[in-house]
This record gives C-alpha cells, structure tokens and sequence, in this order.
C-alpha cells in the first residue's frame, strides 16, 4: 500500500494542528484534547485507537464536525472548519463526513432504503435522484434485495451495513466509523472490517476508531491516543509520523 | 430539506405514534368540536327568537301598560297597572292624530278554563277588534274572523287557535260547534293558522280570540284595562315616526311627562336585542369554557411534543450528525405539532357539524352551522398546533448532536 505520499500528489484530507479541547464542568476545567497534530490524506485506512477517556471520543466528535475545538485549527478537505456555526457545521457534515456509529443509529420506523436516503434529504437532493442513489449504495454493500425492509427486520451486520451504505451515499470525504463493530458478533464484524476493506481498496478515506487493537489492526495505519495526547502514529510501512 | 419532505416526515412521525397522537389531539378535539356546538347553539338560539318575534307581526308596536324604567324594573305590575283602555287605542288610530299608524289592535287577556263537551282545557282568552289578524300577521286555516257587527254587540263567538283547537276537538272541524268559558257559550266560528313561531309550543297558538266586548263581559271588568296594544306602522321607514306618534298621543291623553310614562312602547328590534342579549351572554359563557378546552388541548400538544423531544434525543441526534440544520429541526418538530393541531381541529369540527346535526332532535333546540366558526376553529387550531409547538420545536433545535447521539 502507498499510503506515504507527499503532500504535493495527494490531497490531505484531516489536517488538526495544535488541537485543544477543555470541557469546563463546573469548577473544574477538564482538557480532553492537549494539542493534537494529526494529517490523513485522501484514500488512507486510518485507526484511532486509545482507552476510554483517552480523549478518543472527543477526537472523534472534532473529526466529525460534531464539535469544535477550543484551541488549534481544522482543516477539512481544505477548508477551515475550526470556527464555524453549528448550522454550516451541519452543511460540512452532511457533504464530507459518512458516520457509522456503534449503536447503528437507523430509523426504526424507516425502511432501509429510506434510511439510507436520509442524508440527501438535507442535502436537498430530490426523491427519484434520492431513491436512485440509495439504491445503488444498497447495492454497494449487497443488500440491494433489503431495500424494503426496516432495520428490525434485519441482522445487526445487516443494519450496520445499511449504515455504511448512507455513510456512503452522499460520496463524503471520508467515512468516520465509531466503534463500528462494538454490537456485532464476531462474524458480522469480520463481515463489516472486510467491507471497509473493499471500500478503502476503491479508493475510499476511512477513519476508524475503536479500543481494540485488533479491529485498529485492520486499518494501513494506527494512531494511538492517550490522555489526550498522541503517543504514536505509525503506519504500515513502519513510519512515524 | 423541502417543505414537502418534512412534511412527510412528521406526518410518519405522527402515524408511528397513532395512539399517542390520538390522545394529544383529542383536547383540541373536544375544545374545536365544543366551540362549533356553542356558537352554532348561540346563533340556532338567537334564529329561533327572531322568527318568534317575526311572526308576531310585522312594523310592530307593542304599547304596554307601566313604565320601564331600566335600572329599577317596571313601574306598576303588569296588569296592575290599567293605564290603556279603548279610547287611548281609538286616539292612536285616528290618522290625524297619528298619520303613520296603519291599524291598532288593542287586546286584553285572561286565563280561563274552556270546554268542549266533556274536555276541559285551560288557556288564554284574548279580547280584541277585527284588526287584529292583520296586525298580528295571522290567517285562519278555517272559518272566519268575527265581524264588526259582532264587536259591536259582544257576540258569543270565538275563534281558536291550531292548539287549542285540537286540545278540545280532537277530531271533526271546531267551526260551527260550541265551547264555554266562564258559564258562558260561545260558538266556534274559525280556527287560526299556527303562528310562523319556530318553537312547537308557542303560547301564540294556544289561545281563544274573542271579540274584547265579550271579553270585558266574560271577565266582569267594569274598565276596558288592556293588556296591550298592537300597534302596526304604515311601512319598517315610517315605524320611528309611528312610534313617536303614538308615544306623543299617549302622553298626551294620559297627562303624563316623557320622562315618567305610566306606559312602555317596545319595537320589535328592542324585543328582538332584550331577548338575544341573554342569549348572547350565554353563548359568551359557553364559548369562554370551549376556549378554556382548547388552551387546555394546546398545553397537551406543548407537553406531548417536549416529551416526544425528550424520547427522540437520538434520532434528532442522527439527523444532525447526518447533515441536518438546527432549523430543519426546528421545523420538523413544528409541522409536526401543527399537524397534530390541524388533525384535532379537522377531526373536532367534524364532530361538531355531526353533533349539530343530530343534537337538535335530542334538546329540541335548533343549532346552526356556521361557516366562519368552523373556519375560524381550525385557523385556532393550526395556530394552537405552531404555538404551542414552537418551544417543543427549539429544544429541540437547540439539542447539540454529541449529547444528543450519546444518550442512550
């Protein structure tokens, strides 16, 4: 895999520089992020790996344009995100980032290709384009014949490859998953590890964070986080970065 | 995201919840539904009156004995009073006197027992002269009026009214047979045509009309008291310039002031407004509590609403992650509480109208269906729906999406 590139050929995708994020709870500030340095470039298979209150969680809430960080500069695909309001922050969202979460997060009273559709909806794409494009994200994860269903009708590798295919579906920047296979037996997680295989093999950005070191071991490279500090960013070729 | 598209999605939301959405809509149900019933019962109420005071006749005075004196009620009993005779009735119709005035039908009345062989009846004897059908708009159905050959020596003749008439005679024509009142026989000569008077029970159909000569004889009044006088005006433009006239002549001939008449005159508009202004405060009333219920019904739409937030942390956190603005939050929860106000008040009016239909034969009492309350019940609701739903709607908005997805 070339995944070391130098900037000039490959777009980079994450560039955090100097991150810092202080919750303040009361009397007592709490710094979950102490400036954090972390570039990942377009096309790479990154693991974010650390304990719970590592820092991990919020790393991925900043990634993810969930929040915004107190101190140091994010760039996304280009663009300085570290300062904007929630509503363009909901745009950014909604254009860059594909989300699979842990817990799936499908609309139960939705089928799965509505599911699926949700995001293009506030994309403001509209319903035949929508139905077309869902479909063919369904079928970019094999479950084209599931379109139908509601995400209780089907297996949890089922439902979590539903919420890959609307991570997919608005052709984002990068696919960040939370603790993607945190729900699913061993088999429906090999089963979702192989399908970012394949996503990343066709050129996809994913960004995958977890406390497993088997599940990080997947990923072209891991970056560990330790009370709100990188402690190593390797990747596969043995590089520190 | 389109108004159509959210749209559909709080329609599913409200679908997905049928029960629940049944239950919040059902205070606007009944607040919408009761405010339809009681400005329809209002406006049925206040149809009835007017047709009742219509059918009395038409450019009616109605000149009373006593003085209204407003505040401190009437001055001298109703019937104590004896302040109109025959001579004030003669006056009024003397066209010099009172060019405006078209006839006068002066009247007395008495309670008395009639009977028709062996069936006893209690009603009302009103004495009056041969304008009287006139002035008071009535036709006979059969037989005739009495004529001025029998006013003049008091004859023995009485015409019926439709009640009356079928209370003695229940079967067979009345005309031409026989009833007594007061030891006295009198010969059926005509039976009235009912009263144009909505209501079935209408006093103005059971009656027995006799000349008011064989009245003052049935009673043994010595004076000619009357109990009033019917006044009818040329046309409805010269009925203020009548009732001038006739207020004038009155004083007048009763060598009384303006300012303490020992009569009142009252118009059919005065009857019309005395009568409708209860009715109106009724109505008020009732439209007072159907507003309560519908505040009451906008409060469970709020509180339906801040727990369907609470309930939906998460999928509004998914859809925030997934791209969604605070303001499309903010109006997918506010389509969705109008939806449910709109529901409500769709659903309320239509039990309304339904309830207007059918409560008439269980009270006996007329109910109108009015348009603009209908209109303006469901303009209430959809405004209770957005009203109500617009705090629901920006905590909602407000919720960041980390807490919101990390609630679980």
């Amino acid at each position: 895999m070339s995944t070391v590139l130098s900037a000039t050929t490959v777009r980079t995708i994450i560039d955090l520089t100097a991150v810092r994020k202080t919750y303040a709870t009361g009397a007592i500030a709490v710094e979950a992020l102490r400036g954090i340095d972390v570039r990942i470039a377009e096309g790479e298979y990154v693991a974010i790996i650390g304990p719970s209150g590592s820092g991990k969680s919020t790393l991925m809430h900043i990634l993810g344009c969930l929040d915004v960080p107190t101190e140091g500069r994010y760039e996304l695909a280009g663009r300085d995100v570290s300062d904007l309001a929630e509503a363009e922050l909901a745009h950014i969202r909604n254009r860059e980032i594909g989300f699979v979460f842990q817990q799936f997060n499908l609309l139960p009273d939705l089928t799965a290709l509505r599911n699926v559709a949700l995001p293009l909806v506030y994309a403001g794409v509209g319903a035949a384009e929508r139905e077309q494009r869902a479909l063919r994200a369904l079928d970019r994860v094999g479950l084209s014949d599931r379109a139908q269903h509601r995400p209780g009708e089907l297996s949890g590798g089922q439902q979590q490859r539903v919420a890959v295919a609307r991570a997919l579906v608005t052709e984002p920047s990068m696919i960040l998953a939370d603790e993607p296979t945190g729900n699913l037996d061993s088999v429906a997680s090999a089963d979702v590890l192989a399908l970012f295989r394949e996503l990343h093999d066709a050129g996809r950005t994913i960004v995958l964070i977890t406390h497993e070191n088997d599940i990080a071991a997947q990923a072209d490279r891991v970056i560990t986080i330790l009370d709100g500090e990188i402690k190593s960013g390797t990747s596969r070729s043995g590089e520190v970065t | 995201m389109n108004w159509l598209e959210t749209l559909r999605t709080a329609a599913d939301a409200v679908r997905s919840h049928r029960l629940r959405s049944l239950l919040t809509m059902l205070g606007i149900v009944i607040g919408i539904s009761s405010v339809v019933l009681t400005v329809g019962l209002g406006l049925g109420a206040q149809d009835k009156v007017r047709s009742q005071i219509d059918a009395l006749g038409s450019n009616l005075l109605i000149v009373s004995p006593g003085s209204s004196t407003g505040s401190s009620g009437v001055r001298g009993g109703f019937g104590s009073a004896s302040s109109l005779t025959l001579a004030d009735a003669d006056a009024i119709a003397d066209s010099t006197v009172a060019p405006d005035v078209a006839q006068v039908a002066p009247t007395t009345s008495a309670s008395s027992a009639l009977a028709a062989g062996t069936t006893n009846w209690t009603s009302r004897i009103v004495g009056t002269t041969t304008t009287w059908p006139q002035v008071r708009a009535r036709t006979l159905t059969s037989g005739r009026f009495f004529t001025a050959a029998e006013l003049a020596s008091g004859a023995n003749v009485v015409v019926l009214g439709p009640d009356t008439a079928n209370e003695l005679f229940s079967r067979g024509n009345p005309v031409g047979q026989t009833i007594t009142a007061d030891g006295t026989t009198l010969t059926v000569i005509g039976v009235l045509a009912e009263s144009g008077a909505t209501s079935t029970t209408s006093s103005e159909d059971d009656l027995a009309v006799v000349p008011i000569t064989t009245a003052q004889r049935l009673s043994g009044a010595t004076s000619t008291a009357l109990a009033s006088l019917y006044v009818e005006a040329r046309s409805a433009g010269s009925l203020s310039a009548a009732y001038q006239e006739v207020n004038a002549a009155l004083l007048t001939s009763h060598d009384s002031t303006s300012s303490s008449p020992d009569f009142s005159i009252a118009t059919q508009d005065a009857l019309l407004s005395t009568a409708n202004s209860t009715n109106k405060t009724m109505t008020i009333l009732l439209a007072g509590i159907a507003a309560i219920s519908l505040l009451v019904g906008g409060i469970g739409v709020m509180n339906i609403m801040l727990v369907s937030v609470t309930e939906r942390v998460r999928e509004i956190g998914l859809r925030k992650a997934l791209g969604a603005t605070p303001s499309a939050i903010r109006r997918q929860f506010l389509i969705e509480a109008s939806l449910l106000g709109v529901s409500g008040g769709v659903i309320g009016a239509v039990i309304g109208v339904v309830g207007a239909v059918i409560l008439p034969s269980v009270i006996n009492q007329p109910v109108s269906i009015s348009a603009p309350a209908i209109l303006a019940a469901l303009g209430v609701a959809l405004g209770l729906g957005v009203g109500f739903g617009v705090y629901p709607a920006s905590r909602a908005a407000r919720l960041t999406p980390i807490d919101a997805l990390r609630s679980e």
